[in-house]
């Protein structure tokens, strides 16, 4: 028996474990979902949008988007409801007496998310590939991962802030409702940026979640709206400044240890 | 013998509460310690302290020397809560809850340990089972095996048997008898008196977040030694009344301190021609003492 062994490795099992044995609400229905969205979105629209000056068609463009969409809608929902259930059923209790520092409980659950936000990603792009399988010729796959790794950090990171704050699951709803979901659909998962009038393109640039977009999109095509520098550096800065954020809310016990 | 708890001058308020106000005490190794008051004592606060999940306002709390909040890692690894709330992750089999449960303490091959636990509280053919299908009291067994998956030195048990059948009160008590014996210190909070009667060694009173009293059970019974009397009557006669430990419904406790002192009872009684419905004697219990303590009429001297 060796008790210099950290315990952050068994929640982070503990979290898989959670998602993993209800995953068809957690891993099969957002991936219908996406692949509904897909159907709809490329019959209705294929012939109307034109994007990266015609050099994609619209379905190859909109693959990418949802499964970036994914990865994220995901993340935030593995922490928030984990966290958001274990406080409504006050088994938070056993993750609060054991000796795991803040940042142990931050890589876990964090850690939790990311995974879940990249099964679901790998699963939606899986079914939609078959809409355009050009897709699997990515140029550069490494510029995909960094973004759907850095994005899911920051909605994970989201995702347990939601959770701490919130007191009833209203809140998370609210939480994600009025701001994750926003923020998503004017991120251009639908449509590239350039199709906007100006006022709206400026606005979109203020949007972090269009830097995660179209960064990830830049793995698949080559193509973006921003240099992926720029948008790499901007996601980056995010996910650096929450995971701050996040465990200097854990480290206080806001809430968890009032 | 070395201290296992000490909780120096701590205080924690809640908005307008003063949910615990300058607490001090000292349980040491091997005790069997009880921590009794009545609900919104401050009990659950002052275990919450010590186990890190409420932080206090003044004052220092301490497992086995380590600060409770600047070494919380040698001070959580030191302590095992049984928690008073009947709570449990729905996701999970019993034993995959105390598999994950010893894995947040770092312990990877904890099987032999586990399999022990599951065997002492009854729960072995209850193993695969998932914690939802379980009743109460079996989820009640859980929560202490939880708390004991890291073999901690100090156990701390809040209202363990509370909705808890007296089957397994009784086989939940051979089982904390047990690691008492094999050295674990026992701090408990029960709301069961006769519980705490029978098994600890030295006894905390809280009120109103205060220590009112805090002294071995012995001590405790001795203090308060002398008699209650149960009076079915109308009314008690005036000169009694500061002795009226307690009433309930026509029910008079009156406290005296020898049987001597029965005979200028009834003669007061027949004096103010009050008839006796019904008439009993009892012993001093810890019941009786921590009823005079917490009603303050006759115990408030001598805490």
């Amino acid at each position: 028996m060796n008790l210099s062994r950290a315990g952050w490795p068994t929640l982070l099992y503990k979290e898989l474990l959670r998602f993993w044995k209800v995953s068809l609400q957690t891993i099969l229905a957002p991936v219908l979902t996406a692949l509904l969205y897909l159907l709809i979105f490329s019959h209705v629209l294929e012939a109307n949008i034109s994007v990266f000056g015609g050099k994609v068609t619209y379905t190859a463009f909109l693959i990418p988007g949802l499964v970036m969409m994914s990865v994220l809608q995901n993340s935030f929902a593995n922490t928030s409801s984990s966290l958001m259930q274990s406080k409504m059923n006050g088994n938070l209790i056993f993750i609060l007496l054991p000796p795991m520092s803040p940042l142990e409980l931050f890589a876990a659950y964090v850690g939790g998310a990311m995974v879940r936000g990249l099964v679901v990603g790998i699963g939606v792009f899986a079914v939609t590939l078959f809409f355009a399988p050009s897709l699997l010729r990515m140029p550069h796959p490494g510029w995909a991962l960094a973004f759907a790794l850095l994005g899911s950090a920051i909605l994970g990171s989201l995702g347990l802030i939601a959770a701490i704050w919130a007191e009833k699951f209203d809140q998370i709803s609210a939480f994600q409702n009025f701001l994750i979901m926003p923020l998503t659909f004017l991120s251009g998962v639908f449509y590239s940026i350039h199709s906007l009038p100006p006022f709206w393109q400026t606005l979109s640039h203020a949007n972090p979640f269009f830097y995660m977009i179209d960064g990830f999109r830049y793995g698949f095509f080559g193509l973006s709206d921003v240099p992926p520098t720029t948008s790499l550096a901007i996601v980056a800065g995010c996910a650096f400044v929450l995971s701050l954020v996040t465990l200097a809310i854990l480290e206080s016990g806001w809430k968890l240890r009032h | 013998m070395s201290i296992a708890v000490e909780v120096v001058n701590v205080g924690r308020r809640f908005g307008r509460v003063q949910a615990l106000d300058d607490v001090s005490l000292a349980v040491e190794e091997g005790e069997f310690f009880g921590l009794l008051g009545p609900n919104g004592a401050g009990k659950t606060t002052l275990i919450s302290i010590l186990a890190g999940l409420t932080r206090a306002d003044a004052g220092k709390a301490r497992i086995l020397g380590h600060d409770v909040v600047t070494s919380y890692r040698a001070a959580r690894r030191a302590l095992g809560v049984v928690p008073q709330e009947l709570v449990f992750d729905p996701f999970f089999t019993v034993r995959e809850t105390l598999e994950i449960q010893s894995g947040y303490y770092g312990l990877r091959d904890n099987r032999a340990w586990i399999d022990e636990i599951l065997h002492h509280l009854d729960l072995v053919s209850k193993a695969d089972a998932n914690m939802r299908s379980l009743s109460g009291g079996m989820k009640r067994r859980v929560l202490v095996g939880q708390a004991l998956v890291h073999k901690p030195s100090v156990i701390v048990l809040d209202e363990p048997t509370a909705g808890v059948d007296v089957v397994l009160r009784q086989s939940l008590w051979t089982f904390i008898r047990k690691l008492n014996r094999d050295g674990h210190t026992i701090i408990l909070t029960t709301h069961y008196l006769e519980e705490a009667e029978a098994l600890c060694g030295r006894i905390a009173m809280l009120k109103a977040g205060k220590v009112v009293a805090l002294d071995t059970k012995q001590n405790l019974l001795s203090r308060f030694a002398g008699l209650t009397v149960r009076l079915v009557v109308e009314r008690v006669p005036v000169a009694w009344q500061p002795r009226v430990l307690r009433q309930e419904a026509g029910i008079f406790f009156v406290g005296i301190d020898r049987y001597a002192d029965l005979e200028p009872l009834l003669a007061a009684l027949r004096t103010e021609g009050i008839a006796i419905g019904e008439l009993a004697l009892q012993e001093t219990d810890l019941e009786q003492v921590f009823l005079r303590i917490m009603g303050g009429q006759r115990g408030e001297e001598g805490a």
